[in-house]
């Protein structure tokens, strides 16, 4: 039942990933994106990973598409307003797309077949065993990557704050 | 699966689900009726005995009300957005802790419908992804009030999740786990949480007025500003949803104040009226209980209404993000502090 | 500038201390004030079961009145209408038959009489204009209805009921 469940859900999300790409309405887009990132709570709840899954909605579903759709909004962009891009810019994106195939297929090349369904400690996903796992094992990375984000917010405050002339 | 187990939760999803509806109807009486007591008025007592039947009657001329759907509004989501926001309402209720387990019939009988292990964490997100009704309805209407509407709903949502999530930190310090049954269980007697998280409680408080919408923070409805808000377009039924998920919302939202922070379903003495009435009625005064503080909850939420005024856009985001997300930041070192070197 | 009449208060507008910024009691101070307003008495009138009294000078329907023999006053002479500001009257005249003297005062007298309800503005000039002291405006509120057609009254509606017989 679980890998059928898997294969439909991950059907699901593929799908509606294509969706995201090909509709014209970036509106429309942004909701796919949301139905997609709930075909991924789900596969995170059958694997077991129920505070990954609810992080993900929370944080992803709930927040970050909220601010996509936010700005998609008050931009109100149309299928019209687009202009079409020029052969360089189209060039340069067929480069870049392919080089992330590239690379997506020689890190895919360099692993082994995993078991997708079977876990190897089945309860890794919760949240007492996730939390030991990464303020201890990993706690050095996690502390980086808040670091990281935290840089972030401050060049988002910078970029967003008006320079005050003093004339 | 057994088939009784089924059968069980088959029951208690139905009840909880119709009791939320039922529920949500009567507060659209209440919430009208109390308007009225604090207005030296009577309120609507026509339909029925003081208006019993009012939220009927209501629903019938929603019902029968003619369905218009704007020309160049995006039809699908048009009819999407009240269908999400309703539905984001309703499932709410699924991690909530109703009562302590019931005796019947030789079963016992858990009255919460699931105990996930990340009990809070769930609640919040679907509170966050309430939001999308609202947006994707105000979007789809194709009017420049109810996009400013949706618009306002994105913000004001964000803004105050950061500071309703500091304030739960702060809440799961104390109690040490996500899930809902646990935290309840801990709350036995008088043991509330709200009495060792003042500010944590009124951080969350105010944070629910929020994220419910409503009033002194309804601006995504805000009629002087914006004629309906982002339910402009909308009518019939579809109206009907999206009213009718303001006042699910009030109620979930109630419920999940009195689990986290009034103690749920415990009262003082409790173990003695469980010890007298036995294990079949005992939990049903805990039940009792749990309705009657998710009731003042209720009504305290339209006593707010009100009296407090609405604020105005800047004052609300200065609120939430200069006031409220530093005294939530606050309020978790000072739990910290406290529990590392007060309790041990 | 200088108050000529050294009336003006000049208000001193101190910046709010600590408690006032908090809000939160000015908040429950005004919660308060609403909850005490729950248990006050209702200024509710139940309007179809009790009406309010209505004050002496109060203009409402209009009613053509019958002399004490129980009979028409007004006659038909026009005036009413031509003070109506609103234009709202309307009447035709007739002559009063043998036999008819006990239905109508004078000789001649309104075979239709029509106010319309929707026009009228219930300024009186038609009760201050008539000579024969045949309408007034005391009659309750104008109900509402659904056609405008119903709202125009004929003298079914407006001649005030005949004297019982004695």
């Amino acid at each position: 039942m679980s890998i059928s469940l898997f294969y439909i859900i991950a059907f699901l999300s593929i799908i509606f990933s294509l969706l995201v790409i090909f509709s014209k309405n970036p509106i429309h887009s942004v909701l796919y994106l949301i139905v997609t990132f709930f075909t991924f709570t789900i596969h995170y709840i059958l694997l077991n990973a129920q505070f990954l899954a609810i992080v993900n909605f929370i944080v992803y579903m709930g927040a970050i598409m909220v601010l996509f759709l936010f700005v998609l909004m008050l931009l109100n962009l149309n299928e019209d307003s687009e202009k079409s891009k020029s052969i360089l810019i189209k060039v340069a994106g067929i480069i870049a797309g392919m080089c992330l195939v590239i690379t997506l297929v020689a890190s895919l090349k360099t692993l082994d077949a995993s078991e997708p369904v079977i876990l190897k400690t089945a309860n890794l996903g919760l949240v007492k065993n996730l939390g030991k796992v990464l303020f201890k094992e990993f706690l050095f990375p996690f502390e980086v990557s808040s670091l990281l984000l935290f840089s972030a917010m401050v060049g988002a405050v910078l970029l967003a704050k008006k320079e005050i002339k003093s004339a | 699966m057994e088939l009784a187990f089924v059968i069980e939760k088959f029951v208690l999803i139905t009840v909880i689900f119709s009791l939320s509806l039922v529920v949500a109807m009567y507060s659209t009486l209440a919430e009208r009726k109390i308007a009225a007591f604090l207005q030296d008025r009577v309120g609507p007592n026509r339909a029925g005995w003081g208006g019993m039947f009012q939220p009927i009657a209501d629903g019938a001329k929603l019902f029968f009300k003619e369905e218009i759907i704007p020309t160049d509004s995006s039809r699908f989501l048009f009819i999407v957005g009240p269908s999400l926001a309703i539905l984001t309402a309703c499932i709410g209720s699924a991690v909530i802790p109703w009562g302590q387990p019931m005796l019947i019939a030789g079963r016992e009988i858990n009255l919460q419908v699931t105990d996930i292990n990340v009990g809070i964490l769930y609640v919040f997100g679907i509170v966050s992804l309430g939001v999308y009704g609202i947006m994707i309805g105000g979007w789809a209407s194709n009017n420049k009030f109810s996009l400013m509407g949706a618009i306002r709903a994105a913000s004001q949502n964000i803004s105050y999740e950061i500071p309703m999530g500091l304030s739960l930190i702060a809440l799961l310090l104390v109690t040490n786990t996500l899930s809902l049954k646990e935290i309840t269980e801990q709350q036995h007697g008088w043991h509330w949480n709200v009495l060792y998280q003042p500010l944590g409680f009124i951080l969350f408080l105010v944070c629910s007025f929020a994220e419910t919408n409503r009033t002194p923070f309804d601006l995504p409805e805000c009629e002087t500003e914006l004629v309906g808000g982002y339910h402009t377009e909308y009518s019939s039924m579809k109206m009907g949803f999206y009213l009718f998920a303001e006042y699910i919302n009030m109620f979930i939202s109630s419920a999940v104040m009195t689990v986290l922070y009034f103690g749920g379903y415990n009262y003082p003495g409790m173990d003695l009226v469980n010890n007298i009435l036995g294990p079949t009625w005992g939990p049903l005064i805990g039940v009792a209980v749990m309705f009657i503080k998710i009731f003042m909850f209720i009504f305290f939420f339209m006593w707010v209404r009100w009296t407090v005024p609405r604020f105005r856009y800047d004052q609300l985001m200065n609120l939430g993000w200069k006031i409220l997300i530093p005294l939530a930041i606050a309020n978790i070192v000072i739990t910290g502090v406290w529990l590392t070197y007060v309790v041990k | 500038m200088e108050s000529l009449s050294n009336r003006k208060k000049v208000l001193e507008q101190k910046p709010m201390n600590f408690w006032e910024r908090l809000y939160l009691p000015a908040i429950a101070q005004g919660m308060g004030i609403t909850f005490r307003h729950m248990f006050k008495k209702k200024e509710t009138v139940f309007y179809p079961e009790v009406e309010r009294e209505f004050s002496e000078n109060w203009r409402g329907m209009h009613s053509l009145k019958r002399d004490e023999q129980g009979r028409e006053r007004c006659t038909a002479c026009g005036l009413c209408a031509l003070s109506c500001p609103a234009e709202a009257i309307t009447m035709i005249a007739a002559e009063r038959q043998k036999g008819e003297e006990n239905l109508y005062r004078e000789e001649k007298y309104a075979a239709v009489y029509e106010i319309n309800m929707l026009r009228c503005i219930f300024c009186g000039l038609c009760e201050e204009a008539c000579p024969k002291e045949a309408i007034y405006l005391d009659g309750p509120i104008v109900p509402a209805d659904y056609l405008r057609k119903d709202f125009i009254y004929g003298k079914d509606k407006l001649v005030e009921e005949p004297l019982k017989a004695q």
